[in-house]
């Protein structure tokens, strides 16, 4: 075993740490400001977005970046125009891009931004991470977990087995260091307690008892570390079926604060079991990004966003065929249209 | 039968597709990566294990997904789980292979899927960043870099930004570092040719080119100083059947070999 002086920081980071929340803090404010009361918190998405999202508040997105993601919400908060969000980059893909599209980001941690996978890099984001009009801090898509599960856990920080040697590391906040009981060298990360979170699930009960089918991504730490959980669901169910397999309970009602109803919720984003990407709209979107003449993504903000007045409204300018044929994609019953 | 006709990217893919083993696991990306491990499964690795880092493990897929998150990425898995549990798993020594590629490598393995540029706050491109790619090239046993445009740009001294820990500066410089001890990059697969790391310098090394690519060819290609192995062998060309299975099988959508 070492000695106490010989934890000493041998080599760190300069990233700058967005989210200022501490672990201690959070848990005094949950005493005084989370119900743990069986209470009816359905409402509609404009009050949730009104309630729940501030200026400047540090927003953690669920899903995967554009799968099971509460686009929703997401085009809510463009339309209501809330500025100055930081973001948890991790996994961002479509949420983060319409978020950045609408001016309402002004820093992101990042783990992967900036690339729609295999459809290659969106315009809107790289003009504003090039021009330096959104600030950054880069870390990885493991780290980002890590951090969260400490701030789920209630802890500061989190020793992690990633980053290390890398400038990856050099422009985290990380922070290198022996091991005090082996002396290996781990690199410690700061913990992560978001301001709000937004989730889209497959089904909730109205106290907010959540069930997610498929892989869970990063919601269940999400839900466990934000001080405020906003989640909305392809379908409200009754607590009667929560209760029939709890074990399926993957974010219980106490960590939550608002819970919506929105079918075709994640559109144009996948919902496992439920309905495949929106291919076309995707490609046409990341066109309007990509377009030099910022007119052209103005008027699709106004088209999709601010000229409809929910997210109802935006399924009806979509059309019922279009989203019966994203079921049948999902199914495999007709060729996806990889335009 | 070999083909006749066959593109870079097909090759390439079945190159990528020998270096696994059956009976391993693998964690992959979208597009080659996932190709490559579709593709063993298909022929020489029925029991290789996928892991994909959004929390699908052992699906059944029934076509190629675009997205390492999407619902084909857990179509009749053995499990669904979250991103940390791959990276768990990855650590406590249950991933052998994690495919990885960038926009820059040195010859060290060292990649960057970063930016372009000298400055971070404004760099000239910026690209995603490391996703789970430092997490996948810190923590798997071993590394299979696949970069599909083969040039001195890309091949490069020094790369601006080093997002996933190849061997760094040399040998033992990854433990020296903090990293898990014996793993790092082991091959190198590209549109000319085939590579590993030389044991003792952990410098890239040629071991094979495509046919009717030259030694001399991959030289040109490559802005540092590349070691060539004594016996420089040829990759064998994929088959008609080959073939078959990476259109009709893997990818009818063409996403990954453009119709």
């Amino acid at each position: 075993m070492l000695n106490i002086s010989e934890m000493k920081i041998l080599k760190e980071g300069t990233g700058e740490i967005f989210c200022k929340n501490t672990p201690s803090e959070v848990r005094k404010w949950t005493r005084e400001n989370k119900s743990r009361a069986l209470i009816d918190k359905r409402m509609n998405i404009k009050d949730a977005v009104k309630k729940y999202v501030k200026d400047g508040d540090y927003l953690a997105i669920g899903g995967f970046g554009h799968i099971r993601i509460p686009m929703a919400i997401i085009y809510e908060i463009v339309r209501q125009r809330i500025k100055d969000l930081s973001v948890a980059g991790h996994t961002a893909v479509q949420d983060i891009d319409m978020l950045m599209a609408g001016g309402c980001v002004s820093a992101v941690d990042i783990a992967y931004v900036v690339g729609f996978e295999l459809r290659g890099l969106s315009g809107v984001q790289r003009r504003l991470f090039e021009s330096g009009q959104v600030k950054k801090t880069d870390y990885t898509n493991g780290a980002m977990s890590y951090r969260i599960r400490a701030g789920a856990q209630g802890v500061p920080f989190i020793p992690v087995k990633v980053m290390l040697g890398t400038d990856t590391m050099m422009h985290s906040p990380g922070k290198v260091v022996k091991c005090p009981f082996t002396g290996e060298k781990v690199l410690l990360l700061p913990s992560l307690n978001p301001d709000v979170c937004i989730i889209h699930a497959h089904r909730a009960d109205m106290y907010g008892n959540v069930q997610i089918d498929g892989h869970i991504v990063k919601d269940d730490l999400q839900a466990r570390a934000s001080k405020r959980v906003i989640v909305m669901c392809e379908e409200l169910i009754s607590d009667d079926i929560i209760r029939q397999d709890p074990g399926k309970t993957v974010i219980p009602f106490y960590m939550v604060d608002a819970v919506v109803e929105q079918p075709w919720g994640s559109h144009p984003g996948n919902m496992p079991y439920k309905y495949y990407f929106d291919h076309k709209f995707t490609e046409d979107y990341l066109a309007v990004g990509r377009n030099k003449d910022p007119k052209v993504l103005e008027k699709w903000l106004e088209d999709w966003v601010y000229s409809l007045d929910s997210f109802d409204d935006y399924l009806v300018k979509l059309g019922p065929r279009r989203l019966y044929n994203l079921r049948d994609a999902e199914f495999l019953r007709e060729p996806v249209r990889g335009d | 039968m070999n083909a006749e006709n066959y593109s870079l990217r097909e090759l390439m893919a079945v190159v990528a597709a020998r270096q696994l083993r059956d009976g391993k696991a693998v964690a992959v990306g979208t597009g080659l990566p996932l190709v490559a491990a579709m593709f063993a499964q298909l022929t020489h690795a029925p029991n290789l294990v996928i892991f994909f880092e959004a929390g699908g493990i052992a699906p059944q897929l029934p076509t190629l997904p675009i997205s390492v998150g999407d619902s084909r990425t857990i179509h009749k898995a053995l499990c669904t789980t979250t991103l940390i549990d791959i990276m768990d798993s990855m650590r406590r020594g249950f991933i052998d292979y994690a495919f990885l590629g960038g926009a820059q490598i040195d010859g060290y393995g060292n990649l960057n899927s970063t930016m372009i540029g000298d400055d971070y706050e404004k760099p000239k491109v910026r690209f995603p960043g490391s996703g789970g790619a430092n997490d996948f090239g810190s923590l798997a046993w071993e590394t299979l870099i696949i970069m599909d445009r083969h040039s001195p740009r890309r091949f490069i001294e020094k790369v601006d930004f080093i997002t996933t820990p190849g061997f760094l500066y040399g040998s033992g410089a990854r433990e020296e570092e903090g990293l898990s001890e014996n793993t790092g990059p082991s091959r190198v697969i590209t549109d000319l040719c085939l590579m590993d790391f030389e044991p003792e310098s952990k410098r890239m090394r040629l071991i094979a080119t495509h046919p009717r690519i030259t030694v001399d060819d991959v030289i040109k290609a490559t802005g540092f100083e590349l070691i060539i192995a004594d016996d420089v062998e040829t990759t064998k060309p994929p088959t008609i059947e080959d073939l078959r299975l990476l259109h009709e099988v893997i990818d009818p959508n063409g996403f990954v070999f453009k119709k």
